[in-house]
């Protein structure tokens, strides 16, 4: 299985709910970006990890994570 | 690829208003993903309060209705009674339902209008900057009690989905947070019995959403979770309150 996990980084507002709750560990804040919205955005650190659970998308609170698997 | 997760056709494009992390979010997207699942989307009418969820009208994806602070059960009523096979809900915060329109919902609640309330007890007034809730715990810090409520000056917090359950036109109350994933499961669960029984014609039905307000807490999002789990969920109990369903068995 491939996973992939794409996130709208201007929506994103920095709240790390999403990195609470991947059960990998691999998505964090990129500390090396920031958004219009002036917030350090999430992204995952290591794709290859990912199962598709969708736990991080499911509890972000403003819909910026799009998860597929094939 | 195939989807598993994508923002739910409940919801518009709008970016939300809200501060990062607040479990307002959250919660719109479990009702809206509901609507969607149960197919009650393109019939669904909502009804938003006076609140931090008062533009909830520009985030989902169906006829929405404004009311005045705290009697968004008197608008869903005649709503209801005039779309009567249409889902019908309110989004109400706990200021907003606990406190300035306790009448109404006491009442809709007695009444056994037939719509479904979804309540964001989120221990504060939000919108307003931070004012002491009749849901505020006891120890709890709040702009109008610096020193934390006191039972003496304010007495103890209203367990609103226990109240409400205790009249017989009220056929589901269940209390839920969404403060982790096995939580937030439930959370969805509830909220889409709550319609089906709706649409059962069965009565009033009402979620109770255990939510954050990292901003007026003074927390980070992550801390404002915990301290959630800690403290309100030791005194505003999780769980089904009330289904006539299972006491009828
Ligand atoms: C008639 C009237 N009284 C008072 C207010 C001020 N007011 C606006 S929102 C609010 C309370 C909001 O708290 P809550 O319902 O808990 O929602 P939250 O913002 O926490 O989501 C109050 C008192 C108002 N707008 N109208
Ligand atoms: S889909 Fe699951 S495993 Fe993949 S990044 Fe999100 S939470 Fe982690
Ligand atoms: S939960 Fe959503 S808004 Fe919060 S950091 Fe993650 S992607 Fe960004
Ligand atoms: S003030 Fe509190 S309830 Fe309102 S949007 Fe901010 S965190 Fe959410």
């Amino acid at each position: 299985m491939t996973a992939k996990v794409t996130f709208d980084q201007e929506r994103c507002k920095g709240c790390e709910l999403c990195t609470a709750v991947c059960p990998k560990h691999i998505v964090v804040i990129d500390q090396d970006t920031i958004n219009s919205k002036g917030y350090h955005p999430a992204t995952v650190s290591d794709m290859s990890q990912c199962i598709a659970c969708a736990s991080c998308a499911r509890m972000c609170p403003d819909s910026v994570i799009t998860v597929e698997k094939e | 690829m195939a989807i598993v997760y994508q923002k739910s056709a409940g919801l518009t494009d709008k970016q939300l208003h809200y501060c990062p992390g607040c479990h307002h979010g959250i919660i719109h997207k479990l009702v809206a993903e509901s609507l969607v699942e149960l197919g009650l989307l393109d019939d669904a009418i909502g009804v938003c309060p006076v609140g931090c969820s008062v533009f909830a009208y520009n985030y989902f994806n169906c006829d929405m209705q404004e009311a005045a602070h705290g009697r968004a059960p008197a608008v869903a009523t005649g709503i209801k009674r005039t779309h009567p096979n249409q889902p019908i809900f309110t989004y109400q915060g706990d200021g907003d339902l606990a406190s300035i329109g306790t009448a109404e919902i006491v009442h809709a609640a007695m009444r056994g209008e037939k719509f479904t309330t979804i309540f964001v007890n989120n221990a504060i007034y939000g919108m307003t900057g931070g004012q002491m809730a009749p849901t505020t715990l006891i120890g709890q810090k709040a702009t109008t009690c610096p020193l934390g409520r006191t039972k003496e000056q304010a007495g103890m917090p209203i367990r609103m989905a226990e109240m409400l359950a205790t009249l017989d036109g009220c056929v589901y109350a269940e209390r839920v947070c969404v403060a982790d994933m096995a939580n937030l499961n439930k959370a969805k669960k509830a909220i889409k019995k709550a319609f089906q029984l709706q649409m059962e014609n069965k009565g009033f039905t009402f979620v109770e959403v255990l939510s954050t307000c990292p901003t007026n807490w003074g927390m980070t999002p992550l801390k404002a979770v915990e301290w959630l789990k800690e403290n309100m969920a030791a005194y505003y109990p999780l769980g089904v309150v009330k289904d006539i369903e299972t006491e009828a068995k």
